[in-house]
């Protein structure tokens, strides 16, 4: 295991040694201590390799991951997770706002709570929050999955395209064109398997499927008067 | 870009190290706002038959003795004087009204950074960590305070461009973000009779909350007027003589984190501003919705 402590080896130089790996290293551990809040901390990885965060990260941490799994022990602030491309980033605190922004693959685990705009513009993350979540969460989302253990704040998926929203706890209110859907047999084994992954211990039969109601897809002629 | 804490003590054995605490939030938040630092801090000590002021001489050849003694001649009775770095806090059995007037006739060259019973406000050009230290906050023992850490984005960095904004006596305002109808409102306050002493946008925050209130309103519902009235991004943290209040704009542009444990209330732009505060690694850590005032103290 690499142990890098922050409070003595710069961030640049820690994300430059992260960098360098460069898809390789699939065995190695590192470890980073004292991270006190420092923004953009391992953004851009690139490799297989398994990052432990001791303490609390700032913005971006985990920004535009690939296949690296990296665990937060602490709270961290806005866009973890921001446009990941694949890899596993877990969060053993709360989450600030836009956790999960525009990601493309990979998994979040949030064991707490995640502010307003958790998966803004997600276009196929998966994103499991064992809190509750703030307002305006998966707006615009356009694929992945969104699963909340917690309750939700107003406006949820306004805008939504074909991202899979799960809550168990209370909706405070639907986004524009977000509705609730049937929770089919066939979803109810889809969210078993986000759970597991996510090596979270819930029950899906006691969630609700919310998703687009597709509306907004196509112009509709009995609205040209507003135009 | 700007950083802003507060914090209050719940428990009373944490007044002892408030100067302290709120001195490594303010730190904290340096790099959000390298240009100025300033906060506010409520003593416990006051008399309530007291007016206290902290005063700012930027230009004046006047020592802050001479100060004192032509205040004393004036409204006749004892003025205590403090000074740390570059400001002086008096304190006299008078009112708020007699010393402003003095201050007014004959020292305008003077500023007022505060006024009230027990607040102190001290701000200046600089990083958190050097301000701080000038003024020897990590001394300072009270119940609650609130601090800035300024990166300026709309008008000149001064000492009397710096945050926090004295608003009324005992209330000042911190700001994190940028207010869009601030020239508006400025000259709908000014025709109110209001006066300004910069070109500021949080100053027209603080000084609407001081009109409001002063129209009668509480805390809160000056606040929630100015979620109608104030166009533009914020986080608002406005200090009283009793506590601190929390309000964000309508969509929760900029940031904030509010933690709360059995011994106190902290807010803080970042979460890093928090986490070395006693026991933040199992408070109640949750941020504030978006038009929603959060108070503690003062209602």
């Amino acid at each position: 295991m690499t142990v890098i402590d922050l409070s003595k080896t710069s961030l640049r130089d820690l994300n430059q040694r992260l960098h360098d790996l460069n898809g390789a290293d699939r065995n190695n551990e590192w470890r980073i201590t004292n991270p006190s809040g420092e923004h953009a901390i391992a953004v851009g990885l690139n490799a297989p390799t398994n990052v432990q965060i001791d303490g609390p990260v700032g913005y971006y941490c985990g920004g535009m991951n690939k296949e690296a799994m990296i665990t937060i022990n602490g709270h961290c602030g806005w866009g973890v997770g921001e446009n990941i491309m694949s890899g596993f980033i877990r969060v053993k605190g709360n989450a600030s706002e836009s956790a999960g922004a525009s990601g493309r693959g990979g998994m979040i685990v949030i064991e707490g709570d995640a502010s307003s705009r958790c998966g803004i513009s997600m276009k196929g993350v998966d994103i499991v929050v064992t809190g509750s979540v703030g307002h305006m969460s998966a707006f615009l989302a356009q694929k992945g999955h969104l699963v909340v253990g917690g309750d939700v704040g107003p406006d949820l998926g306004a805008s939504i395209y074909e991202a899979v929203i799960y809550v168990q706890g209370k909706v405070n209110g639907l986004g524009t064109d977000c509705i609730e859907k049937d929770m089919t047999p066939e979803h109810r084994k889809n969210l078993a398997r986000l759970l597991q992954e996510a090596g979270v211990d819930m029950n899906p039969a006691g969630f609700r499927r919310y998703g687009s109601a597709r509306k907004l897809y196509h112009f509709n002629v009995d609205h040209a008067d507003a135009y | 870009m700007c950083g802003i804490v507060g914090l209050f003590a719940k428990n009373p054995d944490l007044k002892e190290n408030l100067g302290q605490h709120l001195s490594e939030m303010l730190k904290g938040m340096s790099q959000r706002g390298p240009d100025s630092t300033g906060f506010a801090v409520y003593s416990d000590n006051s008399l309530d038959n007291s007016v206290k002021f902290t005063l700012f001489n930027g230009i004046t050849q006047s020592t802050w003795a001479d100060v004192k003694a032509e205040l004393e001649t004036t409204i006749g009775v004892p003025v205590n004087l403090e000074t740390r770095g570059s400001h002086a806090v008096i304190t006299a059995s008078s009112t708020v009204e007699k010393i402003l007037s003095f201050l007014g006739s004959q020292h305008p060259e003077i500023r007022v950074m505060g006024y009230g019973h027990r607040i102190e406000i001290y701000k200046e050009k600089g990083l958190a960590a050097d301000v701080v230290g000038r003024f020897g906050l990590s001394e300072m023992s009270g119940s609650h305070g609130i601090g800035h850490t300024r990166m300026a984005t709309e008008s000149a960095i001064t000492t009397e461009h710096s945050h926090p904004f004295i608003a009324a006596s005992d209330i000042c305002l911190v700001h994190n973000g940028s207010l869009s109808n601030y020239n508006g409102l400025r000259r709908r306050l000014q025709n109110y009779g209001m006066s300004f002493e910069t070109d500021n946008d949080s100053e027209v925050a603080a000084r609407y909350v001081a009109y409001r209130m002063n129209e009668g309103a509480s805390l809160r519902e000056a606040l929630e007027a100015a979620l109608k009235d104030i166009d533009g991004f914020y986080t608002f943290a406005v200090g009283t003589i009793d506590g601190f209040a929390v309000v964000r704009d309508g969509i929760a542009c900029k940031p904030a984190v509010m933690a709360e444990t059995d011994d106190w209330v902290a807010m803080a732009s970042e979460y890093r501003s928090l986490a070395h505060l006693p026991g933040a690694d199992t408070a109640k850590v949750w941020e504030p919705e978006p038009a929603v005032v959060y108070s503690w103290g003062q209602e």
